[in-house]
């Protein structure tokens, strides 16, 4: 078997009829960034690596909610939080209210590396960043016009909003557009797993919120079985454990990884909440979303890639 | 109509050595509590009210680490972590790096009923607090001098204490096999969380609940998160069962342990004992925990691989038993 991997810029109420102005840039973007993710692999570096990787690239994109262009808190900041988890150890590191690193998912593997805890997060967590001479810039530097706006937005209709991509519309009931996060995960052709999310959380977030990306199982999940990063309504992904929820099934049900996710994302996860990548240690891909749309990528080492928004076919 | 069930923990992991009047202190606690909790049931107190309550109790008495009686971060201070899961539903609350906050599980208990919003941490968290006028000391209103004292010890090792209540002299003698620092994440540090406190319940309508609550490692890093506020991995309660988890933090992350309790009843059809022994047997590697958990038929269990726990459980049936080790 060969490798494969996934990537996704966050599910959501994605309308088909998005501009070409934003949507043209994210699709080029989650294009380069697979390809970055594929020369990692066929150099033959590790998943954790190419993991890694993936999501720092996908962090300095400012179309995403992750790193910069991370959305705004309730006070017009930006918290950022990640986690990286490496299958064959189960070794795993998350980050909250990480302000100034420019790379969020690196803090989250120098926890993971060189500390003995698993997750540090606000002023621990900033500390820690200095202490390991990781990249620090200007909180402004993560702020970009968009989100400004849409955290004014927010506001004006006093509601707590998960999509970035959209003004939001009034009629549109709570839980309207659910994009955020970014993520990738990757198998190499030994069936070494990795998985890493990445995200600036809900626009409007009272400060401090954490959601389900740095919470291990939840939004995060890599075992010997599979690696998964989910995206959408953090609150219900953490309800439904969804990352070790889809490991779960294949391991206690026997169920092929598509399969396994599936039943998560269609049958567990409310509807309009979910979207995740994954792949298996047999080298299987999937990303499946109960929301309209999800910004994703996929690739394995036969040749076959996929960018895509909406649902294919 | 089920009978109700309610196990309580105060940490897994136990010095063998442990002078008797301290394991009399905390049996006496777990009894006390154990009996609050079935007042409250007896009374038809819904499941997520009752655990809420005895977590409150051991929160306040300075015995175990959580609330007043926390572990010390390696700044001498307490950052205090907790969280909340109501079965039915599945809705859950959680806060982390509370400093100020009296009663953290009722914290997490708001920010399930009163955010839009599961978890909460720091200064956010504390701005919360403030808000919803919850009761609040100052940070040393929740030391108490065994911890200084211990914080000490600690530093002298340079590691992380799993069980700050051992006498100074003899953290040689400490059990759980630490001759030399366990390592950990391939870094030498000592074993897992001590005496993080919990609350499962199954009420006579068969609705669970849990809640976990902690002042986590002693000489942690400030910022550090543990098992206890994670939803999955400390704590999980949903319709067939509710779980609390104590021991070493980064171990029960890693194994999702809570909610993998529930996973294999659900999926592989367990009941409730052979899941807990399958899950503390299985799932922990070389991880050192243990947990409690109660069933919606109305069954309790626990399990830990570690030299004790402090735990206690009882149903409507008559049953209670309150002990420390095997």
């Amino acid at each position: 078997m060969g490798w494969a991997i996934a990537l996704h810029g966050g599910a959501g109420d994605i309308p088909v009829d998005i501009p070409a102005e934003r949507r043209e840039p994210r699709e080029a973007a989650l294009r380069r960034i697979l390809q970055i993710g594929v020369s990692a692999l066929n150099a033959k570096h590790s998943p954790l690596d190419v993991v890694e990787l993936v999501v720092r690239e996908l962090e300095n994109c400012p179309h995403f909610n992750a790193g910069k262009g991370s959305v705004l808190t309730a006070n017009g900041t930006v918290e950022m939080e990640a986690c990286i988890m490496d299958g064959s150890s189960k070794q795993c590191g998350a980050v909250s209210g990480v302000t100034t690193v420019v790379n969020p998912i690196s803090l989250a593997r120098r926890v993971m590396e060189k500390t003995p805890h698993v997750y540090l997060a606000f002023d621990g967590a900033e500390a820690f960043a200095r202490d390991q001479g990781l990249e620090t810039v200007e909180k402004s530097h993560f702020i970009t016009p968009e989100n400004i706006e849409r955290l004014k937005q927010a506001k004006e209709a006093n509601r707590v909003q998960q999509d970035y991509t959209q003004p939001i519309k009034p009629e549109v009931p709570d839980g309207d557009s659910k994009l955020g996060t970014v993520g990738c995960v990757a198998v190499d052709g030994l069936g070494n797993l990795a998985a890493a999310t990445s995200t600036g959380g809900l626009v409007n977030k009272m400060a401090g919120r954490i959601g389900d990306t740095p919470i291990v199982g939840a939004g995060t999940y890599a075992n010997k079985f599979c690696a998964i990063s989910a995206t959408g309504r953090g609150e219900a992904i953490i309800r439904e454990t969804v990352a070790r929820d889809v490991a779960a099934v294949m391991e206690y049900k026997g169920l092929g990884l598509k399969e396994a996710a599936a039943y998560i994302v269609d049958e567990v996860a409310p509807k309009g909440t979910t979207g995740l990548i994954g792949v298996s240690s047999t080298g299987d891909v999937t990303m499946p979303f109960n929301t309209t749309g999800m910004f994703r990528a996929c690739a394995t080492e036969d040749g076959f890639s996929e960018v895509a928004i909406w649902k294919s076919g | 109509m089920v009978g109700w069930a309610i196990a309580v923990h105060g940490g897994a992991g136990v010095d063998p050595n442990l002078p008797t009047e301290r394991q009399e202190q905390a049996k006496l606690l777990l009894t006390r509590c154990l009996n609050l909790g079935i007042s409250a049931l007896q009374s038809k107190a819904a499941a997520i009210d009752v655990v809420e309550l005895v977590v409150r109790e051991l929160e306040t008495d300075p015995i175990f680490n959580s609330g007043r009686g926390s572990a010390l971060t390696e700044k001498g201070t307490v950052e205090m972590e907790a969280s909340i899961m109501d079965g039915p539903g599945r809705r859950c609350g959680a806060v982390s790096g509370l400093t100020t906050v009296k009663n953290p599980v009722s914290l997490a208990r708001l920010v399930m009923d009163k955010s839009p919003h599961s978890y909460l941490a720091f200064s956010g968290a504390e701005e919360f607090a403030k808000q919803m006028g919850v009761e609040r000391e100052e940070n040393d209103y929740f030391i108490t001098e065994d911890n200084v004292g211990m914080l000490k010890v600690a530093k002298e090792a340079n590691s992380i204490v799993f069980d700050y209540r051992i006498p100074t002299t003899g953290y040689e003698s400490c059990g759980v096999g630490v001759e030399s620092p366990i390592r950990m994440n391939g870094l030498p540090i000592s074993v897992y969380a001590p005496e993080t406190v919990g609350c499962v319940v199954v009420d006579s309508q068969g609705r669970c609940a849990a809640a976990t609550s902690t002042g986590g490692l002693m000489n942690k890093r400030t910022g550090r998160i543990g098992d206890s506020p994670l939803i999955g991995a400390g704590t999980y309660a949903c319709d067939a069962c509710g779980v609390s988890c104590t021991g070493e933090g980064e171990a029960i992350i890693r194994g999702t342990l809570a909610r993998e309790v529930a996973a294999v009843m659900e999926y592989k059809g367990l009941g409730l004992q052979e899941a807990v022994d399958f899950v503390i047997k299985e799932r922990l590697d070389e991880g050192q925990a243990g947990l409690i958990a109660v069933s919606k038929t109305g069954e309790v269990a626990y399990g830990f691989n570690c030299v004790g726990m402090f735990r206690g459980c009882a149903s409507e049936d008559g049953f209670m038993e309150v002990g420390i080790w095997e």
